[in-house]
């Protein structure tokens, strides 16, 4: 047999996940000169893109436009989509190791973490996650229920998914009805009730996770005050000492939230508060068990031996009286059947991409994995491109060395064959082209980005006809 | 950033020594396992210290009989240790101050990695990269639209 490799003897890989860690692993595979490789791209959903088309924003359509660089990936003759095949289920990975010679998991980071406060659980105390897939139309997430009858709304945390929560929640009807948002939830949210966001950080402006942007953004809605209190805004002297050593980001967050802090509310029908310094102990519910209201307790800063600003709860408390809480402190991912996991950090257990054995710590042979699956949730879509490169460059070399996986079955008409039996109703990237041109078509007579279909059986029968 | 979000794609060994093993032996350590610092546990199994590439270098340069000494005679004894819910910044900071390269990094009171000056460079230029990739993407968009 040829070396591997070559155009006779392909590496074929397995990437698992189509959002941009997968798609970044599958271009630079693919681009990788005198070794020829053959990827195939499995897909749980039958739409590709993973959070561009399900995470980001609605009212932030430039940013989805990486999917044209993804589009000119997945054209490559040696690239195939299989979508709507969940891996555990459609296909296992005995199934895959017949089919290849390396599998790189990059299903990303799919739930929540937890507050681990009481009353967590209560009506009305909902996952930012599932929000924000409500909102983008994601087929499982499509039928949740939203209590936006409440007018007063705690999104807990501060990174860029409370941001976005809270920012959605302040749109006027007009502001969303421009947006690719699920039908549904236009309709939903501009009935919304909604007139205050409480957006709670734990730690100061100097600390928030947060980008000037969009930050920014929040002081430029139409129909939404923002009231970011002065003492709140103000700097401790640990946090003002470490501005000195600062990124230019964090710098320029501060002064937008102090420029911010110093306006007057406008009269605009809703208002949005950015809190520093507190943290939820406990939500209260009413009788029928819903969301009635929560305490906060006051932080304080203090430094730790490696220079970190820690917050530490004061004897100061205060209470919320809010009817809706979002948690957003954080994505973490989700195990995968027969793939060594890390619980508490939520990533598969890896060395730069090498999945390890979860005893030794060695790599396990054909196994990878990239994007925030391997790393947690953290940088923007573009920052998974030099994570799943640091992951290529590892299969590359294993490939070369042959520690490789085996497969018996490696052609593209025998695995085509074997997801065929497995699961007779994948989507191929032609498949995905024509439900994507169908959206964009109904959106284009609405005057918007596109139209999702949110139902897999309706996407199914338009991705086939 | 924290620095959990580096150590996530770290979990490899974690390579540690005991204190009388020889210089020469911790030298073959690091390079074969292409590392540059070794965490000392003692008998116990508690953290007696760290030794690292510079320290051995240090001790070779006042003394060439180094190499047959134990590893506790050039190891550092204090210790700055991490956590994983660290920032990354104050962390680089922490150790541009304190002229350190390495940071063992410790959950639960067990050691769980190690976390070099390369390992934050190369997490920082990472999201950089990003960011300017990201931008440009969206820059190129705005183009094609106008």
């Amino acid at each position: 047999m040829s070396p591997l490799g070559t155009e006779s003897n392909p590496l074929h890989v397995a990437i698992v996940g189509a959002g941009p860690a997968g798609f970044y692993a599958a271009e630079r595979l693919m681009k990788e000169k005198d070794f020829a490789v053959e990827v195939d791209m499995y897909e749980r959903l039958p739409t590709p893109f993973g959070l561009v088309r399900y995470g980001v924003a609605p009212d932030h359509q430039k940013i989805k436009s990486v999917t044209a660089a993804f589009d000119r990936t997945a054209k490559r003759p040696n690239f195939h989509f299989y979508g709507n095949v969940e891996y555990g289920t459609d296909m296992t990975l005995d199934d895959l190791k017949k089919h290849y010679h390396q599998i790189i998991f990059t299903t990303g980071a799919q739930t929540d973490r937890m507050l681990d406060i009481p009353g967590e659980d209560l009506v009305g105390s909902y996952p930012a996650t599932e929000f924000v897939a409500w909102y983008n139309g994601h087929p499982d997430f499509h039928d949740c229920q939203f209590d936006l009858t409440q007018e007063k709304v705690a999104v807990v945390g501060i990174g860029n998914v409370a941001i976005d929560v809270a920012r959605i929640l302040s749109l006027t009807p007009q502001e969303l009805a421009r947006t690719d948002m699920a039908d549904y939830a236009i309709e939903a949210l501009s009935k919304s009730n909604v007139k205050e966001v409480h957006i709670l950080g734990r730690r100061g402006p100097a600390q928030a996770a947060f980008t000037p942007i969009e930050i920014k953004e929040l002081g430029e809605l139409e129909d939404c005050d923002i009231v970011i209190l002065p003492e709140e805004a103000a700097l401790d002297p640990l946090s003002e000492a470490s501005l000195a050593d600062a990124d230019r980001n964090t710098v320029r967050d501060v002064e937008i939230v102090q420029e911010l802090s110093a306006r007057e509310p406008t009269g605009k029908s809703k208002t949005l508060y950015l809190r520093f310094l507190v943290s939820p102990t406990r939500i209260d519910g009413d009788d029928n068990g819903h969301v009635a209201g929560m305490e906060l307790v006051h932080n304080e800063l203090y430094k730790t031996d490696t220079g970190t600003l820690r917050p530490r709860a004061t004897d100061v408390t205060e209470y919320l009286d809010v009817g809706i809480v979002f948690r957003s402190i954080g994505y973490r991912g989700v195990p995968l059947p027969g793939i060594p996991f890390h619980e508490r950090w939520g990533v598969i257990l890896n060395d730069q991409g090498r999945i390890v054995d979860s005893d030794t710590r060695e790599p396990v042979v054909g196994l990878y994995t990239a994007g925030w699956i391997k790393r947690g949730p953290s940088g923007v879509i573009g920052t998974n491109k030099p994570d799943s490169a640091e992951t290529v460059e590892l299969m590359l070399e294993d490939a070369r060395a042959g520690k490789v996986l085996q497969p018996s079955q490696p052609s593209l008409e025998e695995t085509e064959a074997d997801v065929h039996d497995h699961q007779p109703d994948f989507i191929s990237y032609a498949n995905w082209q024509k439900l994507d041109a169908y959206e964009v078509a109904q959106g284009k007579a609405a005057d918007r980005p596109r139209i999702k279909v949110t139902d897999v059986a309706d996407m199914l029968k338009i991705a086939e006809e | 950033m924290k620095v959990r979000q580096i150590l996530a794609a770290r979990r490899g060994p974690v390579i540690s020594i005991a204190p009388d093993v020889l210089v020469s032996e911790a030298i073959s350590m690091l390079v074969s396992k292409e590392i540059g610092s070794l965490v000392v546990y003692d008998a116990d199994g508690e953290l007696s210290g760290i030794v690292t590439e510079r320290d051995i270098m240090r001790a070779l340069a006042a003394d060439t009989t180094s190499l047959e000494q134990p590893v506790h005679q050039v190891m550092v004894r204090e210790v700055i240790i991490g956590l994983p819910q660290d920032d990354v910044m104050a962390v680089a900071n922490t150790m541009l101050e304190h002229r350190v390269r390495h940071m063992p990094i410790v959950e639960d009171g067990r050691l769980i990695g190690i976390v070099s000056i390369g390992d934050i460079l190369k997490a920082q230029r990472d999201e950089y990269r990003g960011a300017a990739d990201t931008l440009e993407t969206q820059m190129m968009a705005e183009g094609e639209e106008s």
